[in-house]
């Protein structure tokens, strides 16, 4: 079919470009733990790539989660295969086993998954080991960034060797669908690009003051009436199932928020006499505060809802807020006011604020879910359990280092999202921010370092919707998402990501991620989604 | 926020069904009319957005009332470009079952549909109506421009279609192209292919072929726009240097040649036989009267390095103030331009350093703040130049929250200077320049905050003075521009009816 000697040629063609392409590693972000790569390529015929299962792998031919990743990470590896066989390279098979310790095919990934990986690029085979379908998973996808395409778009893999495995448990993204109503090809397309950059929990900051979009079966006034529009600005149990359906298979966890006692002006139009009735003088002002803490009813409710949404949600954390309450209301209603003598808490308002948020994590822990709140809750001294996860969002460097020892001195566990506050933009390069984050480095022991475990990019929605979230979030959130994946002294070099950083953008266009550009520049392929 | 307008609540329905353009009997264009035909077309599809056409769909509860846009136009200029001295004032009459539009010419009326399309709204059971308007309108700047930078990043072909799409919303009627640049050379040239082949990203596939050229221009006749390209020297040339050896001056470091390259080489004849021909490709190919030739940041560095450049300093009696050899070469290629009868446009550091230009010369302010730009509108129309204002639109400078605000409260004539020097200011641009900007971000980025500066260069300034009162018009006019497939970004918090779903 083809002059050999024509053949040939090419391939000494082929052989003399290999030694320069090797000064631009085809690396993987965010960076592995070990990874070592030698200038040995291998061709891959996307006709003759085949996923499959290692004989001795506990998951095997219809695990969900890796039946479903081979078939995805196929068409992210080939963009642009078509079924046409490649005629120019030798028709050489190429297998990509798989082989995993623990099946949990079926299960939800969860704080103690194990997200660990090797995997092992040779001639003709790519050899990836897991403990579990979670660490599988993110395997694959180190693999596919390995896989690039030549000049005459041929497909290539180098030697490689990696052992991989997360620097903190807990690597999240907030969007907040209260501000802005996000559309569900908005939130999909933000769970696919997640995965690409090894994020594992959705942190979903469902309703706020402005909207309430999820519909609640057990009050579906919540909903009707707190929406920006009660048939098209709602989450249905369908698509929320569909949100943690779509997350699961990519091993991200979905935890909701259900932010109060501030933060739920929306709340109220669907739920009489939750909010506090705020007062002018001796009349009711006609205008809500937070949630009434003073009334049996609320805590009714309040059960009502959590028992609902902690059976739509499989994860075993739930986040309750409790940020930023605002006492003047509680202040000028009557009721409030007898309330607060009657307890004894005399004018100190944090301790009604207390004892709202004991309320609620108790009733949280009844139902079997560990509670994040965020970091207000610590500061007003509240008695809370000692699993509860707290949530730093305030201040400079310097205010959450103070906040990060006094929390773990504590004892409790905490997250990092204060330097993360990826809705704030500014001119320029502002992901070398979000890359420098150091989230141990702060006084404390060992034991309180350990106590991290993890962080938080929040894309809150005041400026934010599906027409500008994913320029904004991508690769920005990618800087973070290094930081909270990859060893930190390996990774210490912001100059040294700059280039890595604009490769992997690159490829996050190609899999149709609107990700918006570092610097000056282009890439092979430009985003053509318009 | 046209110059006049009352309304009335009288409401009258359209029936998608029933709604037809028409040429008035005494209009000069008639059917065949391109720009207008294409035109009719268009904004039906802008006003019905939801339209599938067939039998089954129209509006059972509304009466079947006939509405008629009737369109009279004085002068045809139908297959002309729309250029500086077109006229766009147009007078709107909505009524029962009819609207009348008369303008001096096409792109007057094109202007007229805009509006009209805009008075069209749906109610909750998503009928159509319009109310009673009445409308006198003209512009309040002749230039309304916008410049898209596609040499730091390439800009694909639909993006490029696409704001010249939202530009007509916002009735701007002029795309800067500022086309190349020192990252990149993505204009194919008949005359020097080697530009693009060499000087480009990539030679074929980040490129402007001259279809692709003649496919801008032809977009952006059909909406009143004119294309201005700006073909920025001697500074920012990098990227020439690629394709066309011996335009760039050689560095020197010492006594030898560094291996970098400066500004264009101003000492060579052979530069200015090359510049003569690229720009007499370029006037052929872009229709516009105008032409950019830029002239901002010239590093004198390198000039002061290279001994020919010195020697040729010497020769000419400059002395060592290297501005005098910027000045030469300026009023070189400005005269090149004359030659072709094309008007300059030129940025203000040409004025700055004191160059003999010619009086039809158009100076462009980027520099400052607020007090700078201001004592250079005065500076630049106290010599008598016409000025474009551009400083306080740099728009792709973003910061967190409502900047939209500060491109809004622009005055652009709130200087010292007689009436006389305030006509001079002849309108004013929004840049987006391309260090951070992609096809990725440049909707998002673009919509609606360069629609602030387009309402500041329509509209009457006292009649839109108050930001506050714009806020909630700007919304509305966001959500529009998502209903008609324009990725413009939210505001503030809060949504729109019909969300974007383009993703």
């Amino acid at each position: 079919v083809f002059p050999s000697s024509a053949f040939s040629f090419f391939c000494q063609t082929l052989l003399l470009r290999v030694f320069h392409e090797v000064e631009q590693a085809y690396a993987v972000w965010p960076m592995p733990q070990q990874m070592s790569q030698s200038t040995d390529r291998y061709p891959i015929n996307p006709q003759l790539l085949a996923f499959s299962y290692a004989r001795d792998s506990a998951a095997q031919s219809g695990c969900s989660v890796l039946d479903a990743a081979f078939e995805r990470y196929f068409n992210l590896i080939f963009p642009d295969f078509v079924g046409l066989s490649n005629i120019w390279s030798e028709p050489k098979p190429f297998t990509v086993s798989v082989k995993v310790k623990n099946g949990e095919c079926d299960g939800f990934p969860d704080e103690g998954s194990n997200e660990s990986y090797n995997l092992s690029v040779s001639a003709g085979q790519a050899v990836l080991k897991a403990e579990s379908v979670w660490g599988a998973l993110r395997g694959l996808e180190s693999f596919s960034q390995l896989v690039y395409q030549d000049d005459y778009n041929l497909y290539f893999v180098n030697k490689t060797e990696i052992e991989d495995f997360p620097r903190f448990q807990f690597r999240g993204l907030l969007l907040d669908t209260s501000r802005h109503y996000l559309p569900m090809p908005a939130i999909l397309k933000t769970l696919d690009a997640m995965a690409y950059s090894k994020f594992n929990v959705f942190h979903w900051h469902i309703v706020d003051d402005p909207s309430f979009p999820y519909q609640s079966r057990n009050y579906p006034d919540l909903s009707s009436k707190g929406a920006f529009h009660p048939m098209t600005h709602i989450y249905t149990q369908s698509d929320v199932k569909r949100v943690i359906y779509h997350a699961r298979l990519r091993g991200i966890r979905v935890v909701p928020e259900f932010d109060s006692p501030g933060h739920t002006q929306s709340w109220g139009k669907g739920q009489p006499d939750l909010l506090t009735s705020c007062y002018k003088g001796k009349v009711p002002s006609g205008t809500f505060g937070p949630v009434n803490p003073t009334l049996s009813s609320t805590y009714q409710f309040l059960n009502g809802l959590f028992k609902e949404v902690t059976s739509v949600f499989p994860d075993s954390y739930l986040h309750l807020g409790g940020d930023e309450v605002d006492f003047t209301c509680w202040r000028s209603n009557p009721n409030v006011q007898a309330f607060m003598a009657k307890m004894g808490f005399g004018s100190d308002y944090t301790k009604l604020e207390s004892y709202y948020m004991e309320n609620i994590v108790n009733i949280t822990a009844a139902l079997n879910k560990t509670s994040i709140v965020w970091q207000d809750v610590f500061d007003y001294r509240e008695r809370i359990p000692m699993d509860t996860v707290l949530e730093i969002w305030k201040g400079v460097p310097a205010d959450y280092r103070a906040e990060l020892g006094r929390i773990t001195l504590a004892g409790y566990r905490v997250l990092l999202s204060a330097p993360w506050y990826i809705n704030h933009i500014s001119y320029g390069q502002d992901w070398r921010n979000a890359y420098t984050v150091q989230p141990q480095n702060f006084s404390g022991t060992e034991q309180q370092k350990k106590l991290v475990i993890g962080g938080e990019v929040c894309m809150w929605g005041e400026y934010v919707d599906a027409t500008n979230l994913t320029p904004r979030l991508w690769p920005r959130a990618s800087a973070a998402a290094e930081r909270l994946w990859s060893d930190e002294e390996k990774t210490s070099s912001v100059d040294k990501a700059f280039p890595r950083l604009e490769d992997f953008r690159c490829t996050l266009i190609r899999r149709g991620i609107q990700a918006e550009p570092l610097f000056v520049g282009h890439c092979k392929h430009e985003y053509s989604g318009l």
